[in-house]
């Protein structure tokens, strides 16, 4: 039989209880993943005791109340609090989204907070982008276009300019790609789905003139192909995107172009 | 004294700050053939550029006949006569061709029926010299900063910036009175470099987090602005806070004028369109600081709505489907998330919140920056650019859609002067250890912090001075209160605490030094506001009810080493840079 060896800080311990000092009557408890490089330790679930009557309505609101009441050394990012930065992805109630824009509410019992799954942690909540953007650069996000320099804009009509409704929109987050199972198995190969919308985006610009040799790139067994239509990516994004029709879109432009 | 390891490095050129404005500078300076380095804190699509919903400004004339001189007359006008009117001639001249590059890059303008830029009404932009609305504003959709951050990282990304992300800057290394480049801690691994460079580019916008409610991120922290200042050099018109008519009541987030300007308007509880009142033409598209004061006097007369009165609300409803829809879609998934209102059918509740500020640190033209010396003066290896400088074009108020041309205008400006000036791989110069030690030593001391006051309730007490007594509406008691009050959170800091002793993404040291920088900024802002005995855009003093050319057609400057300020005062510019347009002389201000 195979042997699995799991790397041996693998395992999350459980880790300190914040007991509410408010007095509250309506405390939630909040478990948060801990793991702090510098340290030899194991990864660990902290458990703070929130009161919740003086907590705003999202995820973040909660984290900020933790950070600045209870217990700083919690570390986290955030920025523009209103989902337009995408600083804030993490994993919340078993579903990825941005903590600044996902109500606590809606997550029944305890509230669990992860990093995004799949991901090299950094520290605590905060997971390793890098390959991520790696992979982002490599789709070379810059209009191509071979028109002269001159002084005038080019022309796009309201129906080409409507093609890229729903992916120039994308906010880098990378909740669904980190929420594809395809993705986490070949996340070195795969392009995943953040980075194929984006790749869409620049293939449908009508004011580009490498849409051929775009295509061209992406069609690869492991760039494109390894989607599988699970359509995690769509039910994550926050933004309400639809990263999978992107993807199958380019699979039907290659499946009927001669490229 | 403290000991960390130190990595060096050597670069013709560092930009901090990889918002709109450093990219772009970033962009032009490895086109030049310029060693580059952008240093940030976050990652840059996540700059607060991406904020910026209704667009950006330029006289292309795409919806109607436009002129970039109307376009600098409304700035002038706008920044109530403070602004440089050199200055504002160069960016209304070069803003054309800075948006026209800017949809060559790949920007997804939104589009009229020709297949050109669409452009929008916005507040305090009119035809020929204040006759009529004119429509100046591109937008794509009301994501217009998301879609120019993402398209500049693009270009960055395809002209091989070298970037050093999560690298929080902790102060310049200065010799002579010159810069020579910066040090910066690295929060991937807790490692502190040095980087050497002939030029420093300051590009790390604003400081709205000194007030408790503004539409700015956690991040806008104006670290740039208090580097200068601990460098010994001043900051200036830092009283001029722009507050945005419309945050969304009880949160903060921003709508943008461009709700305005595709024809929503503001009501009391008496259900009365009162800019009517305040603005007799403009009415709505009046310019920010109009409209924030009229909103405030209603809710201060008991007009607000709302349980405690305390708001009041935007309309749009009445818009054709369609154009919230295809214009709007941003400002009404925001209000779904942050007002839980369907902005098709109910009124967004609103209220004036920080959100700009128009102070920074002074440069010229060429985003060299100045300092005043017996007469001005350029300080040598130092520039900035957006939000961080005050060029100044945005005077004493800025207009909507003004902020986003700045920093594409002045970023290009930046690159240029800088590769007129710089020969790529000159040699550097040593600089001695003692101003490496000094920016340690302050690094080393907040992070062993061992007081009994937590960086948050600090930064809180802050926040909750400056929201009240340095508001939409000041008065000399008011100011002064604060003047002494925000001293107290500054001297709290002799006695701050910090838990986390770790350099890897150590948020709890990243936010103390982030409080470090905004107390300055907060001293310096409050201490300029009390000084200017007068009203003049933003700066609404009630004991002052009126602009003071006599006196205080001057710039605010102000020094400020910890607590102690001084303050001095530099003429504005009172000529064109080309005689293509004559100086506009200052005028009775209405709309």
């Amino acid at each position: 039989m195979a042997q699995i060896s799991l790397p041996k800080n693998s395992e999350v311990n459980k880790g300190k209880y914040f007991k509410d000092k408010t007095g509250s009557k309506n405390i939630r408890k909040v478990n948060v993943y801990r793991w702090d490089p510098s340290t030899e330790e194991n990864p660990r679930i902290d458990t703070y005791e929130v009161d919740m009557d003086n907590c705003p309505s999202k995820v973040l609101d909660i984290l900020n109340k933790i950070k600045n009441e209870i217990d700083p050394t919690l570390a986290y990012r955030r920025s523009c609090a209103h989902g337009v930065c995408g600083s804030c992805a993490m994993n919340m109630g078993g579903k990825n989204g941005l903590a600044c824009t996902k109500p606590h509410a809606e997550i029944d019992g305890d509230i669990d907070i992860y990093p995004l799954p799949h991901l090299k942690v950094k520290r605590d909540l905060i997971g390793d982008l890098d390959g991520l953007y790696k992979q982002y650069q490599s789709i070379e996000p810059w209009l191509k276009n071979n028109s002269s320099k001159d002084t005038t804009e080019i022309f796009q009509s309201k129906q080409d300019r409507a093609k890229l409704d729903g992916a120039y929109e994308c906010i880098m987050c990378a909740c669904c790609s980190t929420s594809c199972p395809s993705y986490w198995w070949n996340g070195d190969k795969y392009l995943g789905p953040a980075v194929l919308l984006q790749a869409y985006r620049w293939i449908v610009d009508s004011r580009d003139d490498e849409r051929k040799a775009r295509l061209k790139k992406v069609a690869d067994e492991l760039k494109l192909y390894r989607c599988h239509t699970i359509l995690n990516c769509t039910s994550a994004c926050p933004k309400g995107l639809n990263p999978a029709k992107a993807i199958a879109e380019i699979k039907k432009m290659l499946a009927t172009a001669n490229v | 004294m403290s000991s960390y390891n130190i990595i060096d490095h050597e670069y013709d050129v560092v930009v901090l700050g990889a918002g709109g404005s450093g990219l772009r500078a970033a962009v032009g300076l490895s086109e030049a053939g310029l060693k580059t380095a952008c240093i940030s804190k976050v990652f840059p699509t996540r700059s607060h550029t991406s904020a910026a919903q209704g667009g950006i400004s330029a006289a292309l004339g795409n919806m109607g006949e436009d002129d970039w001189r109307w376009h600098m007359y409304d700035t002038v006008k706008g920044a109530d006569w403070l602004g440089d009117q050199d200055s504002i001639e160069y960016l209304c001249k070069e803003a054309p061709k800075a948006v026209l590059e800017l949809e060559k890059y790949g920007v997804p303008f939104s589009r009229t029926d020709e297949g050109k830029i669409y452009q929008r009404p916005f507040g305090g932009m009119t035809k020929n010299y204040g006759n009529g609305i004119v429509q100046r504003t591109c937008a794509a959709a009301d994501r217009t900063g998301h879609a120019i951050l993402h398209t500049l990282y693009g270009q960055a990304l395809k002209h091989n910036t070298e970037f050093f992300i999560e690298y929080f800057a902790l102060d310049l290394l200065m010799k002579d009175g010159e810069c020579k480049g910066l040090i910066a801690w690295n929060l991937n691994d807790g490692t502190i470099h040095r980087f050497r460079a002939h030029t420093v580019i300051i590009a790390t916008g604003g400081y709205g987090k000194v007030y408790y409610s503004a539409t700015s991120a956690h991040t806008c922290t104006g670290d740039g602005n208090a580097m200068v200042l601990r460098a010994g050099l001043p900051l200036q018109d830092m009283e001029f806070v722009q507050f945005h008519p419309t945050g969304i009541y009880g949160h903060g987030t921003l709508i943008s004028e461009g709700v305005r300007g595709e024809g929503g308007y503001l009501v009391n509880s008496k259900g009365e369109r009162f800019m009517e009142r305040y603005a007799p033409n403009a009415k709505d598209l009046a310019s920010r600081d109009v409209v924030s004061r009229s909103m405030s006097i209603e809710i201060n007369e008991g007009r607000g709505v709302g349980k405690d009165q305390d708001h009041v609300h935007l309309h749009l409803s009445h818009l054709d489907k369609s154009v919230i829809e295809n214009r709007l879609p941003g400002i009404t998934e925001a209000a779904r998330l942050f007002a839980n209102v369907d902005v098709t059918k109910e009124p967004i509740p609103v209220v004036p919140t920080v959100h700009y500020n128009m102070g920074g640190i002074p440069t010229n033209y060429k985003a060299e920056v100045l300092t005043v010396n017996g007469s001005e003066k350029t300080v040598p290896g130092l520039m900035a650019i957006g939000e961080a400088a005050c060029v100044s074009v945005h005077g004493a108020n800025r207009l909507g859609s003004n902020s986003l041309i700045d920093l594409v205008v002045f970023g290009r400006a930046a690159a240029k002067r800088a590769a007129e000036l710089i020969k790529p791989g000159a040699p550097h110069e040593e600089i001695s250890e003692t101003e490496t030690q000094k920016c340690l030593d302050r690094f080393d001391k907040l992070r062993n912090a061992q007081g009994d006051n937590s960086t948050a309730e600090l930064r809180l007490a802050m926040q909750k001075t400056m929201q009240s007594k340095c508001a939409v509406f000041r008065t000399e008691k008011n100011l002064e209160e604060g003047v002494n009050e925000i001293r107290k959170t500054y001297d709290g800091m002799d006695s701050i605490s910090v838990k986390d002793r770790s350099l890897v993404f150590n948020t709890d040291l990243v936010e103390t030094l982030e409080f470090d920088n905004l107390i300055r900024q907060a001293v310096t802002t409050v201490d300029s506001a009390y000084h200017r005995k007068e009203s003049r855009g933003a700066h609404a003093r009630e004991d002052y009810p009126n602009r003071d050319d006599k006196k205080f057609m001057q710039h605010t400057l102000a020094w400020c080493d910890g607590k102690d300020t001084k303050i001095t005062y530099r003429p504005v510019h009172n000529s064109t840079l080309t005689n293509e347009v004559q100086y506009f002389p200052p005028q009775e201000r209405v709309y």
